[in-house]
């Protein structure tokens, strides 16, 4: 992406922001979601961040031990962490510093 | 435009608490920006004015990797969805305000915001301005926000790479992603959505990631409407 294109796709990117927090509260006084459409929602957070996270740490990063990327390793590594504290800082810390840690085990 | 000083004070104290988390995860979006090669003006720019860390971290990501816009747009539609979802549970609370009020508490929605905000809002305190309160929870937290992203970015500019903070922006999605798991639904969406998107990585244009997250929102939902059934039937 060109530098022009990264300032178009902010711009872009705050306008559907505020088109979906203002939604409700600008357009429509007395209309109400769907149970349906409710119910959908509330799955959004798992199934988007799930796609995203998935491919990201099953790219190879070019180190790895036998079969296994180091990457990957401080990835379910982290995500164990996320399971048991369900803290942002803690899961963030325990990734980083297991990347860090492995890479100079090997280095 | 007169400001209810009271309200938005007491706005200020509600989200201070929140601010604790709000400045690290800031900092890490502005370091990680660097990383992923953009700008640090552009990644504060964009702190600035779509205030929104997941769908910031996911469109970092993107960029990063040379996605189209239209995908990172459509990525961050979907990341953002849930505020649709707190713009319909407010509405009717603030219905009788005019609309210039409306479109100032929509532009602070974020999360934590629009936790206080239903809290304080179903108490019906007749002393609270409601446009002042919220004003007070969602500024702060806009302007620590953009100051973290801030901070981050430029400092981040300095750290070499073989630090490796590019890591940084899956680490933050797992954090976000585990605790999004809330029961068996969610559980089904995630595993739908994660797996898809592995099998489909090799799409171009992102095609992989658009289509595998809409898999797994069908599949949460899905799940959650066959339990239902089921509990129904238990009843």
């Amino acid at each position: 992406m060109t530098r022009p294109e990264v300032w178009f796709t902010i711009v872009g990117m705050a306008l559907v922001t505020f088109a979906l927090r203002g939604s409700f509260l600008l357009a429509a006084d007395r209309t109400t979601l769907r149970p349906l459409v409710q119910r959908a929602l509330r799955y959004v957070p798992p199934a988007v961040l799930a796609a995203i996270v998935a491919p990201a740490l099953a790219q190879p990063s070019g180190a790895a031990i036998g079969p296994f990327d180091l990457r990957l390793i401080a990835g379910l590594v982290a995500g164990l962490v996320a399971w048991r504290t369900r803290g942002i800082l803690a899961t963030f810390g325990t990734g980083m510093l297991t990347l860090w840690g492995l890479t100079w085990l090997l280095g | 435009m007169r400001v209810h000083r009271a309200s938005f004070l007491a706005g200020v104290r509600d989200i201070a608490p929140m601010l604790l988390g709000a400045a690290p995860f800031g900092l890490i979006t502005g370091v990680s920006a660097v990383a992923a090669g953009m700008a640090a003006v552009d990644v504060t720019f964009m702190s600035l004015t779509v205030f929104a860390g997941a769908s910031q971290l996911a469109a970092i990501a993107l960029i990063g990797s040379g996605a189209a816009v239209w995908v990172v747009l459509l990525t961050v539609l979907m990341i953002n969805l849930r505020h649709v979802m707190y713009a319909a549970a407010l509405a009717p609370q603030v219905r009788d305000l005019g609309l210039g009020s409306r479109a100032a508490i929509g532009a602070v929605l974020v999360d934590h915001v629009y936790a206080f905000a239903s809290l304080r809002f179903a108490k019906r305190e007749r002393d609270l301005d409601r446009r002042d309160y919220v004003l007070g929870l969602g500024l702060t937290m806009w302007l620590v926000w953009t100051g973290a992203t801030a901070v981050g970015a430029f400092a981040g500019a300095q750290l070499p790479p073989s630090w490796q903070l590019d890591f940084a922006v899956p680490l933050m999605f797992l954090a976000l992603l585990i605790p999004s798991i809330r029961d068996r639904p969610g559980l089904v969406a995630a595993l739908t959505g994660g797996g898809l998107a592995l099998a489909l990585a090799g799409l171009p244009y992102n095609l992989g990631l658009v289509s595998a997250a809409l898999a797994g929102i069908a599949a949460g939902t899905i799940a959650d409407t066959l339990l239902a059934a089921r509990r129904g039937e238990d009843a």
